[in-house]
């Protein structure tokens, strides 16, 4: 166990929120990139709109719990980002918001919990499963590395680690599949050979949670 | 419920322009008299293609009459918006999303509403626009 491992609380979720912001603020061309041949080249933009007013709204009224900051950026989402991935992430953060309660602070446990509930709230939200090409082929692998590294006693920061890997795997692991889901899944079997865009974006709030863990513990 | 009240309509797309003129293209097929309140949500609410949850939660408040709101979104962001909408009870009380092809869909929602069918009524006669065969 890291003997420095941060406290979960409304400031780690800050955290979070800032280093998701200039995660997809380095990364909106790439996203836009990929959003282009199976698309509607705007993943990018949309999510750099989400997180711009997310960050503004947290800065300007931080809530005091883990919970109530997530559930607030997820309402910004929903609000603010103009296509599919604003209700979707929107859903994932504030079913997991919910999840953790009013607590000021939580176990790492009950944060692998309550993101398991904002995934299973993205799955049936979109109506779509594992292996659709979707952001749920980042966000399974990666809720469930979180769990098993937890669950062999490893310490917040390694399992935010091992979440991060599932995760990129995940995401890659989206090029030789077919989508099932959204304006992708019109193209058939020319989604092919593309990485899945919401899959990406989601490995990079993945990681931006380690980050947020390692700032923590310095 | 009011039986003299009617039930509204919200048609949501990605285009503005589209959601715009289905309303009117509605309202326009509906039998003379007196219609149904017919709102529209369509774009991003900066001039450019996706979905507002702004628009939509003002269009539904605009025509919400008491006696529900039916909604019909054309797909992706529009359709999981409301959805999510919806789940978060953030719109008003007796919205519904229609299972409904847009246009056509929209046209039968518009014509039973204006003719004082209740919102299952107005459901059923959307809903019922995918039996309608072309060929």
């Amino acid at each position: 166990m890291n003997a420095f491992e941060p406290a979960l609380d409304g400031e780690y979720v800050r955290r979070w929120l800032a280093a998701a912001t200039a995660a997809i603020e380095r990364e909106s061309d790439h996203l836009t990139e990929l959003d282009s041949p199976i698309g509607d080249a705007d993943h990018g933009a949309n999510m750099r709109r989400g997180f711009t007013a997310a960050s503004a709204a947290v800065g300007k009224e931080p809530p005091q719990t883990p919970g109530a900051t997530l559930a607030l950026v997820g309402r910004q989402l929903i609000g603010s980002v103009g296509g599919a991935s604003g209700p979707l992430y929107g859903t994932l953060l504030r079913r997991a918001g919910k999840a953790l309660g009013d607590g000021p602070t939580v176990t790492p446990g009950e944060l692998c919990t309550a993101l398991r509930a904002g995934v299973d709230g993205v799955a049936q939200l979109g109506r779509s499963e594992r292996g659709d090409k979707t952001m749920l082929d980042a966000l399974y692998p990666a809720v469930e590395a979180l769990g098993s590294a937890l669950d062999s006693g490893a310490g917040l920061v390694a399992a935010l680690a091992a979440a991060r890997t599932a995760a990129e795997e995940g995401a890659v692991a989206t090029v030789p599949m077919q989508a099932r889901k959204g304006r992708a899944s019109y193209l058939g079997e020319r989604s092919i050979g593309h990485q899945d865009p919401g899959a990406t974006s989601a490995a990079l709030l993945i990681a931006a949670l380690g980050e947020a863990a390692g700032e923590g513990a310095a | 419920m009011s039986v003299s009240e009617p039930v509204g309509l919200v048609l949501v797309s990605h285009s503005a322009s589209v959601a715009q003129s289905v309303a009117e293209m509605a309202a326009g097929l509906a039998a003379g008299g007196a219609t149904a309140p017919v709102a529209f949500a369509g774009g991003d609410g900066e001039g450019g293609l996706g979905t507002s949850s702004e628009l939509i939660l003002a269009a539904a408040r605009s025509v919400d009459r008491g006696a529900g709101i039916a909604v019909i979104a054309d797909l992706g962001s529009a359709v999981l918006t409301v959805r999510t909408l919806l789940e978060d009870d953030e719109l008003p009380h007796g919205t519904r999303l229609l299972d409904a092809p847009f246009v056509e869909g929209a046209v039968a929602a518009v014509v039973t509403a204006s003719a004082g069918a209740d919102l299952d009524g107005v459901a059923a006669a959307a809903e019922e626009a995918y039996t309608y065969r072309k060929l």
